[in-house]
């Protein structure tokens, strides 16, 4: 038996496999494929205060090794989740953490008091790092004074795990990693998507109808394993690390660099088990290798060799 | 109904036409039951190109051979790669997925119209419609003779009507254009094809308070409703093709 759990402050969780916010669903939509609980946590879609439609279609495309979005953050609102979406999922035995989102910091306020009332809701994840709305996001989350602002605003209201969930799309994402620690979050995720474009040379357009998007998917993976690894090295609250990760060795990059968990995203769309066989393949690369405990391979990279 | 993600044997891969190939497939389980309309989502593998599954309509199935049919245009390296699959390949499907169209009240005389790769669902359509006691009529429009798409299959079904643009093959034209369509027999049309040939049936059928459904093929990812990639706008706001379609009345559409 080895153990693969990890903990942000006294939240535990049972292992080190999540869900990545908007590739997930809510997770009733995986429930034919695997058995959610077995899972570490669920990170949900991007949840605002209004309902929200998102951006026109096209809304998406293929590129090499990954795929451009942009959804614009369709969600059908924090009342609408209350009553018909939360009561379907408190039975999951797993971590249900919500990605909060919103144009204004009062919104990001509004949406974090409400789910602060939510007895099976032990956590959030702060989005300033979407990079398809025009208002809000990413402009927190390249900004350093507004990410600043936003995780103290949203601190002074929230008193669960407070996870702020960074954009790569900045010059020196370990600046912004400090100031959200320094203004109390219990974690951090990164990274979201990578700001990108494509051009349908056939209707001679851009091949999305916000003509730019944010790219997952392996394509990133190199440069969230460089980020994950530089802000690993800077803060001492844990971190999980995404971008592009479709296999344990994949994940097993993002522990071996410093990350304290990692979530599974795109991957969850070419294949629905995705997420349960990079567990499996986790605990198999340990039980190879002798460790009893994933703790032990977290920033192992770093330690120096004899 | 249980969805499941399930590597099928290719038992055959035909080319009918330069364009065009049907896949048979056939795995170890027995098949769930399939609703015509509906789709699989198929991992293409060996290209990092070709990253997302294709989403592809189920052609026709065969419960006595435990074998589905899917009919596939090579229209991209994804579909140029299924192309070459061989008999005894795996491939790998996510399905059954989305709804399916609706049965017509008793005695209503339907019309089945497609267009291009939209010929595929009709098949199986087709023949649902005619195991519960409908004799369809069918409309199948193409660019020229060239272009055709076998269709011997459709005549055991009902009547079929084709029309070809430069009038190479049937009535020159495209299918709104069809004499069939100046009568006033048809109580509801089954349309899958391009847009702008179901935005034209959706219109000519509105005119005349015709039911009309229509089976879209928007861009996808996931296919199971977790990526809001493919939506549609609709009197409800923006659905998801994959999950809330691919069919739909086009009264819910705002076209």
């Amino acid at each position: 038996m080895v153990n693969l759990g990890f903990s942000i402050g006294d939240l535990h969780f049972k292992n080190i496999v999540l869900t990545a916010s908007g590739t997930f669903g809510y997770g009733p939509e995986f429930e034919d494929f695997i058995d959610v609980s077995r899972l570490g946590g669920i990170v949900l879609k991007g949840m605002t205060l209004e309902p929200r439609e998102g951006n026109l279609y096209p809304r998406m495309a293929e590129t090499p090794s990954g795929m451009l979005n942009a959804v614009g953050l369709q969600n059908k609102g924090i009342n609408y989740f209350e009553k018909n979406i939360y009561p379907r999922i408190i039975g999951y035995n797993t971590n249900i953490i919500v990605n909060v989102n919103g144009s204004y910091i009062e919104d990001y306020v509004a949406v974090a008091e409400i789910i602060n009332e939510l007895e099976n809701i032990p956590a959030i994840e702060l989005n300033i790092s979407c990079p398809n709305v025009k208002m809000g996001g990413m402009a927190f989350g390249t900004n350093l004074s507004s990410a600043r602002e936003v995780t103290k605003a949203v601190r002074s209201v929230y008193s669960k795990k407070l996870i702020v969930k960074l954009s790569p799309n900045v010059t020196n994402i370990v600046d912004f990693a400090k100031v959200v620690e320094e203004e109390g979050a219990d974690s951090i995720s990164l990274i979201n998507t990578l700001l990108g474009m494509s051009v349908d040379i056939e209707r001679m357009r851009p091949s999305l109808s916000t003509i730019t998007g944010g790219l997952s998917g392996p394509a990133i993976k190199p440069v969230a394993v460089r980020m994950v690894w530089q802000v690993a090295k800077a803060v001492r609250i844990p971190v999980i690390g995404m971008g592009g990760i479709m296999t344990a060795s994949d994940a097993l990059e993002f522990l071996l660099v410093g990350a304290s968990a990692i979530q599974v995203g795109t991957a969850s769309f070419i294949d629905p088990q995705a997420s349960i066989k990079i567990l499996e393949g986790i605990e198999n690369y340990l039980i190879d290798k002798g460790i009893s405990d994933i703790k032990e391979i977290i920033g192992y990279i770093n330690r120096p060799v004899f | 109904m249980t969805k499941r993600i399930e590597d099928l044997k290719i038992l055959e891969n035909k080319r009918i036409s330069d364009d065009f190939f049907v896949l048979e497939l056939s795995g170890n389980k027995i098949l769930p039951e399939l609703k015509p309309g509906q789709f699989a989502q198929i991992r293409v593998d060996g290209s990092p190109d070709t990253f997302l599954r294709r989403p592809i309509s189920i052609h026709d199935v065969d419960y006595e051979k435990n074998s589905i049919r899917l009919l596939i245009q090579i229209a991209g390296k994804g579909t140029k790669t299924l192309s070459k699959l061989r008999t005894g390949d795996d491939l790998n499907l996510i399905y059954p997925l989305g709804n399916s169209f609706c049965l017509p009240a008793l005695n209503e005389k339907v019309l089945l119209i497609g267009g291009g790769c939209g010929i595929a669902p009709l098949l199986f359509l087709g023949k649902y419609l005619k195991s519960n006691g409908y004799i369809p009529d069918i409309l199948l429009g193409f660019r020229n003779k060239e272009r055709i798409i076998e269709f011997e299959e459709y005549l055991k079904i009902g009547n079929v009507f084709i029309t070809t643009e430069d009038g190479s093959h049937g009535e020159k034209g495209n299918v709104t254009t069809h004499s069939i369509l100046s009568t006033d027999q048809y109580k509801k049309i089954y349309c899958c094809g391009p847009d702008s040939m179901m935005k034209a049936v959706a219109s000519y059928s509105k005119e005349r308070n015709i039911i009309c459904e229509v089976s879209l093929e928007n861009l996808m990812a996931c296919g199971i409703g977790a990526c809001l990639c493919c939506i549609v706008d609709t009197v409800k706001g923006h659905l998801c093709t994959c999950t809330d379609g691919p069919v739909f009345n086009i009264n819910d559409l705002k076209w």
